[in-house]
This record gives structure tokens, sequence and C-alpha cells, in this order.
């Protein structure tokens, strides 16, 4: 038999609430020892908690008996008073109870996992969504944990599975029996892979998890770190009039309408300083607007960084006045263009992210992806029936992939390492 | 009286167990109903096919009968596939019954230490938890350490034609039901398939005129290179069902015993019944037969294609609405025969059980179908019966190297659903598992087992020395190597030939099998690679003790599965079909538990 494991399942103490989640055949039990009277199946009842003679708390008490839980298994969730005391009583009571310990990093969803309560896209979207910080990152995660990747991914593999049938037909019964060859396999193989790669031609989902980088750059002393902390709205950057004062750069992650975004703060860029440590800041400054998806430069038009994605903006307008000039004006000082300058960094964002709604594949799911359109191309070009077989039959293999059939054991250790205790 | 292996049954899985046993140096009976029936071709009278074939020329490497015996027998070869890569070629050929059949009991009789017995095994005698022989009807006792079951569709088969129903595996002759009997109460696990024959029509009767013919192949190719073509070839015709022949089996499909439900048992989805065919691909305005004739002196021809089980009236009625039919008298009506298999993943990778050490079980008991399925799964338990008696090795083939060892992994983890055959698509490995490199693939293994007589032998070690240095002329040189400029300029074998002095007297097949070889060689590399990665990752090895039971995450039907098969490793469970990748990783996480416990 498993073991019966419990953790809190909310976030850092102190908070006015904390949920100690247990799950396992011991759940019951557990919840047993600790009060008196176990409450219906999904239905909430206040009961007092105690170890022995001693009150613990007085929390709301939820039972899921298995399989219809959140880990297949029997769980019992505990809504405590969020004090850390409380959780330290409450985790020690439950730790002396026999087959009881405290959960591993990961092991909810390992179990709901394992139990076949989700697969594994489902799981990753469950951990991005867990990690989700952004309304934006919610809602795709969320697409992902409720099996948007899976069902594309059943759809292809019916598709895959009906393909290689055709072309296994045509090899091992076309001298035997009436098979007719099958004409039309280029252009349904092309098909398939074409489909694959509209799914693979939405942004990255890697973006939408570390947020769109933007990189504020310019001249020294042009505005760039009292721009940052405006749109911000925190002093993030020191800032003063002495040119050079931002050496290093300044990483700062906000979510703007709902997006997240790193703003980046840069060493002014000048051709010569004396400073050596101003010049590795000016270098490392050179390298994350060349590397980074969105530029705001504050320089003059004609230095403006040489690559798509610039935002030329004339920083400092309150003390310039009114100039010929199409670029937005924008003061930190007086609050003029701001708002604007805001509109157009979230416009441009929103390009660069899946939309909401969307399929965002990670890294993984991305290479699996690119394979497996490999192989349907390959399998459509041949012209050699095994070759073509030999393609599909890796197609479906790197599908088993996909959906973590294959490699099961580093597969598993790769992804639920990534998961926080409770999760 | 006492020998080292009794065979019971003298099918192409008896023939060939009691002949690999016999060649490891085993004593060895082999018990049969009847003597002259030995190796009888109980259906179509063909040999090979496409899978089947690959199984034939695996066989024959290993130094088995059904190769040659095809060759001595063969009336019509063909070459299926022929304009497909080699690796899915099939050689086929028609055999006349009665010439294979005295070339299966010639082979068996020129065996040494092989002794054929008449008489109906009665029951296995059993001793300390394991085989010690068997009883004869009559009381005679055999005493063996090993016995292997070869008794086909024999035991408590059940025959149906129309709503006639006669207890027999073949048209007269008795079915092997008190072994049946004992074999349920052992408690091995036991369930029932079909299977079913087309009519035996009389030539005579058949209008040939008006038929497309099919001759025999002309290049020499044989299912042996030690064999050769003896007898003259004849010709195979083809015609087709129509519409009037399905409207007669529809209006008599109340009759069959597959649709009335006589017949509850699965029979194969590939090989399905003419009545079968109607019902499920309706749209179809016709279905293809091919009139094989059954030997040289005979005027029996076998209407490959419309196996049925209907009444004999509406056979004959749906018979004569097809082109060329029109008059035909039928020999012998078709039928459908019911019959107990035992399922199959009870057994080891060497067939034998696991529950009844000492007891190998090979050919259609064990779920299959077909001669060849047949001969090579008696191979692999007459060598392993012998193993077990003599203490010899272990003979084991996997999934790389072969059809039979794709066979045996399929059988044993997955059970069957339905009569297995052999198809190229069950072979992931299919590019380098081809019909002509199975002397390469496996006959040293079959040396290396004591499974190989001194004529193929001496045949393949001189052809074997010949391959290898003519393949490190092929491959030396890297991307300016004569097989880099195969695969790039799509070079046929003359061209090759003409490339260097070593190549240009090269035996046609070993130059053909080279040129293949420089053709797939980056996807086998590949393969190749994929298997050392799976092998890597997978063979992590279960716990026999492991208690499925207790492990959460586990469907009550998985757990089943997995208590039938009992996998050794984490890629065998993997190959059990209905185990998620979630009941995988449970059982990983079981299994590690358990052993640091």
């Amino acid at each position: 038999m498993s073991d019966t494991i419990f953790a809190v399942s909310s976030g850092n103490p102190p908070a006015a609430i904390a949920v100690m989640r247990i799950s396992g055949p011991g759940a019951d039990a557990a919840l047993s020892v600790l009060t008196t009277r176990l409450p219906e199946p999904r239905y909430a009842a206040l009961r007092q908690l105690r170890s022995g003679k001693e009150q613990l708390d007085s929390a709301l008490v939820v039972r899921f008996p298995g399989p219809d839980s959140a880990t297949g298994e029997d769980v019992v969730e505990l809504h405590l008073h969020g004090g850390r005391a409380t959780i330290a009583a409450v985790s020690a009571a439950l730790a002396n109870i026999p087959g009881l310990r405290p959960a591993e990093p990961g092991e909810f969803t390992r179990r709901a996992f394992e139990n076949g309560c989700m697969d594994l896209s489902e799981a990753e979207g469950l951990s991005d969504l867990l990690a989700a910080e952004t309304e934006h990152q919610r809602q795709s995660a969320l697409a992902m944990a409720s099996g948007g990747l899976s069902r594309i991914v059943e759809g292809v593999r019916a598709e895959l599975l009906a393909a290689s049938a055709r072309v296994e037909a045509a090899i091992d019964f076309a001298d035997e029996d009436d098979v007719s060859p099958w004409p039309e396999r280029r252009t349904v193989l092309a098909a398939m892979a074409a489909q694959i790669e509209t799914l693979l031609a939405n942004p990255p989902a890697e973006r939408l998890r570390d947020g769109v980088r933007i990189a504020i750059a310019g001249p020294p002393n042009a505005g760039k770190s009292t721009l940052i902390n405006v749109l911000v709205s925190r002093e993030a950057a020191i800032v003063s009039p002495i040119a050079g004062t931002t050496r290093d750069v300044i990483e700062v992650p906000v979510a703007l309408q709902g997006l997240p975004i790193v703003f980046i703060d840069t060493a002014g860029l000048r051709d010569e300083t004396d400073d050596s440590i101003e010049a590795i800041g000016i270098a490392r400054a050179e390298a994350i607007v060349a590397s980074s998806d969105l530029v705001i430069w504050l320089g003059e038009p004609e230095d403006a960084p040489n690559r798509a994605g610039v935002i030329a903006i004339r920083a400092k307008a309150d003390l310039s006045g009114a100039l010929d000039d199409q670029r937005l004006a924008v003061s930190a000082m007086t609050g003029a263009g701001i708002a604007v300058l805001v509109d157009t960094i979230v416009t441009r964002t929103k390009t660069l992210l899946p939309p909401p709604d969307a399929i965002a594949l990670n890294a993984r799911q991305r290479a699996c992806l690119i394979d497996l359109s490999a192989e349907a191309r390959a399998a459509a070009t041949t012209d050699d029936l095994i070759l073509s077989a030999e393609h599909l039959r890796l197609a479906r293999l790197t599908l088993d992939r996909l959906t973590g059939r294959a490699g099961v054991e580093d597969m598993l250790d790769a992804l639920f390492g990534t998961f926080c205790i409770g999760k | 009286m006492s020998y080292d292996v009794i065979i019971i049954g003298g099918g192409h899985a008896g023939c060939e167990a009691a002949a690999a046993a016999g060649r490891r140096g085993a004593r060895v009976a082999l018990v049969t109903m009847t003597r002259a029936t030995v190796g009888a071709m109980s259906c179509n009278p063909a040999i090979g096919g496409v899978g089947k074939g690959h199984l034939v020329r695996e066989v024959d490497a290993l130094d088995g009968i059904i190769g040659r015996a095809g060759d001595a027998a063969a009336i019509h070869y063909r070459m299926l596939n022929r304009s497909k890569g080699k690796a899915v070629q099939g050689p086929r050929i028609q055999a006349d019954r009665v010439a294979y059949r005295d070339a299966v009991q010639n082979a068996l009789a020129a065996q040494d230490g092989l002794d054929i017995i008449e008489g109906q095994v009665e029951s296995l005698l059993l001793s300390g938890g394991r085989v010690a022989g068997v009883t004869l009807l009559g009381g005679t006792r055999l005493e063996s350490p090993s016995v292997v079951i070869a008794t086909g569709t024999f035991l408590s088969a059940r025959m149906f034609c129309g709503d006639a129903i006669t207890e027999g595996g073949r048209v007269g002759e008795p079915a092997a039901s008190i072994l049946g009997q004992q074999l349920r109460a052992l408690d091995l696990p036991v369930a029932r398939l079909k299977t079913g024959t087309p009519p035996r029509l009389d030539g005579r009767t058949i209008d040939w005129s008006r038929l497309g013919v099919q001759p025999s192949d002309e290049d020499n190719w044989t299912l042996s290179p030690l064999g050769t073509r003896i007898l003259p070839q004849l010709h195979c015709a083809i015609t087709r069902t129509n519409r009037a022949t399905h409207d007669v089996i529809r209006g008599a499909l109340h009759q069959s015993p597959m649709f009335t439900g006589a017949i509850e048992a699965s029979g194969p989805r590939y090989c399905p019944s003419i009545e079968d065919k109607v019902v499920r691909f309706g749209d179809r305005d016709g279905h293809q037969i091919f009139l094989e004739p059954e030997g040289r002196n005979d005027p029996l021809i076998y209407p490959n294609g419309i196996s049925t089980s209907l009444p004999v009236d509406a056979q004959r009625a749906m018979l004569r609405t097809i082109d060329g039919l029109g008059r035909v008298v039928i020999a012998q009506p078709g039928y459908a025969v019911e019959y107990d298999y035992l399922d199959p993943r009870a057994l080891d990778h060497g067939l034998e059980s696991r529950a009844l050490p000492g007891l190998f079980l090979a050919g259609q008991v064990n779920g299959t179908t077909g001669y060849e399925e047949a001969a090579a799964q008696g191979l692999v338990a007459g060598a392993n019966a012998a193993a077990a008696a003599l203490g010899s090795s272990q003979l084991r083939l996997y999934r790389d190297t072969s059809y039979i060892g794709v066979m045996i992994d399929d059988l044993v983890l997955q059970g069957v659903t339905e009569p297995y055959r052999m198809l190229t698509a069950r072979a992931e490995h299919r590019l380098h598992l081809r019909a002509d490199n199975a002397e390469t693939r496996l006959s040293g293994i079959g040396i290396a087992h004591g499974l190989i007589g001194q004529d193929r032998g001496t045949h393949w070690s001189a052809r074997e020395a010949v391959r290898l240095t003519a393949e490190s002329v092929m491959t030396f040189g890297g991307d300016r190597s004569i097989a880099a400029r195969v695969r790039r300029d799509s070079l046929d074998t003359p061209a090759v030939r003409a490339l260097d002095p070593v190549l240009a007297t090269l035996a046609n097949d070993v130059l053909e099998e080279l040129v293949e070889d420089a053709r797939y060689a980056p996807y086998v590399e590949r393969q190749r690679v994929e298997v050392a990665t799976r092998r890597a990752a997978t063979h992590v090895r279960i716990r026999s003790d492991l208690d499925y039971t207790g492990i959460a995450g586990l469907s009550a039907e998985m757990v089943q599965r997995l208590n039938a098969a009992r996998p050794a490793t984490l890629g065998e469970a993997e190959r059990i079909p209905g185990i998620t990748p979630a009941a995988l990783s449970a059982l990983l996480v079981h299994n590690r538990a358990g052993a640091t416990r």
C-alpha cells in the first residue's frame, strides 16, 4: 500500500487560512484521529481538531474520497487558521500518526499523474498554473491543464494511426488481397505536417512564463532609470543626475495590464569611458539590447540600435518643449505621454505572446512537435513505401514521447522536480 | 520407455520441435494420432508470404525443415511485393500436398534419435510440480523431463458446416479432447478461437479459359539456399466474387454458425470468412479469389479468399455465380473450426509454461495461425525442451534480431485476441529483418546452440566469409565508400559489381543482400541507437514477487494483464497493451520502493 502524505497546499504562512491536504489510503483514518465525527464527502464542516487532550485548531474540514479527488486517492483538506504555530502543531500531530509522512515536492501531482487523473501535458499545464503570476499566464496554463494540448495530440494520434494503417496495409496485403495502394498518401501526410507546423507557429511558452523582455536603452543620463521607476511604479533603480549612475543591468518583472513583462534598465551607451566598471556595464547593455524582445530607445533616432522591435521615444519632454518630432514625447516628471507609452508597450507585447486561449508549447513539447512534423514531412516525400512507414513509426514514437510514454523515469524526475511542496 | 523430449502432435510445430530437439542431440519421441498425416498441410497448400516468408527463411536459417520441404514440393513460386524494397518482399510457394508431407516425413526419418509413436496422449505425467512424461490411451507410459504440446486445433475442437456440428480437428480425425480436459483441469488459462477453410473444388469442373493466370516466377529463387526447384511449375488463376455471389451469401446468413451465434470465438480480422467480408465491407462489389492447385496429380483446387461455414447448398450456389466456376463441383465443403488455445502469456520467452516447468507449447495451441508461425514456435520450443532435458543453453531470440523474436515477445507479453498472424508491420526493426538476410542474422546463433547440421554449417561458413570480405569492401572509405554511393546515386547490383573485382565475382544473393544493407544503413543505424537507448531505459528488472494488487493507480484490468504476463523488465511491461505511462511510473515507484526496503 502507498503511504499517506500531507502538506500545506496553500501559500507561505502566515496567512488568514492555510489549507493542509492529506492524500492516501489513511486520509480518513488520520482525520478521525484529529476529530470525532467525519463529515459527509464533499461537504464542508467545522470541526475541533485535537491531538490527545490538546486542542490544535478549529478548522473547516472537507473529505474527497477517491477516486473522485485531485489525486485519485482519498483526500482530506483541513482549512486551518494560517499562523505558523498552528500549522506546525497540526503537522506534528499528523506526522505522529502511523503511515503518514510529509509530502515530497510535487508528490500530490505525481500521484494524480500516476493514478491517471491527468496526463503529462496536463501535469505540465498544472505546474505552469501554480506558477502563474499574471492573468495572461493563468489563462494559458489553464488551457494546458484542462487538456488543450492533449486533445490536439489525440487528434494527431488518430490521424497518424490511420495513416500508418493505410501504409502498412499497402505493404503487408497489397499482393494477397485487393488493398489499393494509397495515392493520397503524400497529400494527407503533408497536411498532417502542416497542421503540426501551425501549432509550432504559436509564440513559445517560455516568454509567457518568464515574461517579455524589454530593454530600456539610450545614452548616459537620458532618463532611463527614471522612466523604469515610473513604469513599474516604484524606486527600482537608483536615479541621479550623474551620467553613468546605472552600471549593471537591473531587471524588474512586472505585470502590465495582465501581461508578464521584464523591464531591463541598462547602463547608458557611450563610446568612451575611463571607468572600467562602467565599460563592463556598457558591454552588457549592448548584449541586452541585442537579445531582448523589445527595446525602448531614449537616444537620438539616428543612434537607435539597428534591429526590429525598437520603440523610440523622446524622454524628458518637459525639458525640451515641443519639437517637430515623430517620436512619442514622454516625461517621467509630469507623466505626459506615459499612458500612451504603456499602451504602445502592451500592444507590442501582445504580439509576442501566445493568445491566452491558444496552446503555448514549452521547449520539450516544441522539440517533440518539431520532430513530429519532420517525420510526417519525410513520410510524405519519400518514394519508398517502407521508408514512409518507418518515418510514420518514428512519428508515433515521438508522439509517445510528447505524452510521456517513453523515457518514463527521466521525464518524471525532470517534471516533478520543478514542483514545490504540497502543490 | 523414457526419452529426453516428447512432442505431442505431428503438425508443422511438432515436426520442427522434434527435429530441432533431435539436432541438439536429444532422444525424441513424436506422438501422433495418425502416422500417415505427419507433416500434412491441413489448410492452404501454400507456404510463405509477406511476414510468413520471413519466418520460413528464419526457421530455415536455424536449419529447420519447412524451407527445404517447401522447395521439394513447390509447384509455383511467387515473390510478393516484388516492386517494393527487399525488407517487405515475401517469398511464397504453392506446394504439392503429397510431396510436402513426404519431404517432411523424410526429414524426420533422417534425424537421429527420433521415434515417431502412433497413439493418443491421454494425460500428462506430473512429478514434484513438473512434467515427467505422458500416458497414452491404452496405458503406455512415456517418461521424459520435457514435453512439447503442439496439438494445433485438435484440443476440444468442433467443426461447423451450416448447422451440422462435429467434434474433431480436421475432417476425418478425432479431436484431442481428453488432453484438453486435463489442461483445463491443470488450471492453465484456456480460451477459444475459430478459424475456417474454403470448400475444395474439382479443378476439372472449372472453366480455366475464362480466367487470368498467374505463372510461377521465372528467376530461380528458392525458399532455402540449400533447396532446389524439383517439380514442374503450374499456374494459379484469379477470379472474383460479384454482386450475385454476395446476394446468395446474404440470403443464407441466417444459416451461418458465425451469425446464428453457434460460434462465439473470435476469428482473424485479417483473414475473414466470405460471410464476414460481405457483411463488413458491404460496399465492395467483389473480392479477389486465387485458385491454387493442390498438387501435380490432383484435380483439387483451393479457392483462397472464400473461407466459409455456410451450409453446403449455399456454398455451391455461391460458387456457381463466380466467373469460371459456373459448373464447379465441390469436392469437400468449407467449414469453420472452433478450438481451444492456451493463453500464451502463461509462457516465458522460451515457450515454457511458468506454472508447470518442463511443459512447452508451440503453434496454433498458442493462438497463432499458419504453418510458418507454428513451425517457428516449434523450433524454439523444441530447442528449449532439449535444453531443459540436457542442460544445454536456452534459445532466446529477440525483437531486433528476428521475426521469430517479435512473434514470441508479442505472444508471451500481449497474448492474443484473434488468431495471431505474422505481419511485417509488427516488426519495428523491419528494415533490418529481411527475408534475404535471415542466414546472416541467425545461422551463427544456430551454430552456437547446436542447432545447425553439417550441410548447413559448411554452406553458411563459406558464405559468411565471402560476405564479410565483400562487406568490408563495400563500406570502406566513409563518405566515398561504395555503400555511400549506393545510397547517394541509387546504384543497382550490376553497377556495384563493376566497381570492384571482389564484388564482380560475388554470388547474386550475397551482393543483393549487401546492396540492400547499404541502402538502408542510416536507418538501421538509427534503430540500433534506439534499441540501445531503450535497453538502457527499460532494463530495470521488475521483482518477480511484486504484488500488483497492492499498487494504487493500477486498474483491475491492468493488474489482471500484468499478472497474466508477469513482465520481467519495465520494457516488457511497457509492451503490454493497456499499460499507460502513469501505470508504468507507478510500477517503477513500487518496484524501487520494494527493493530498498
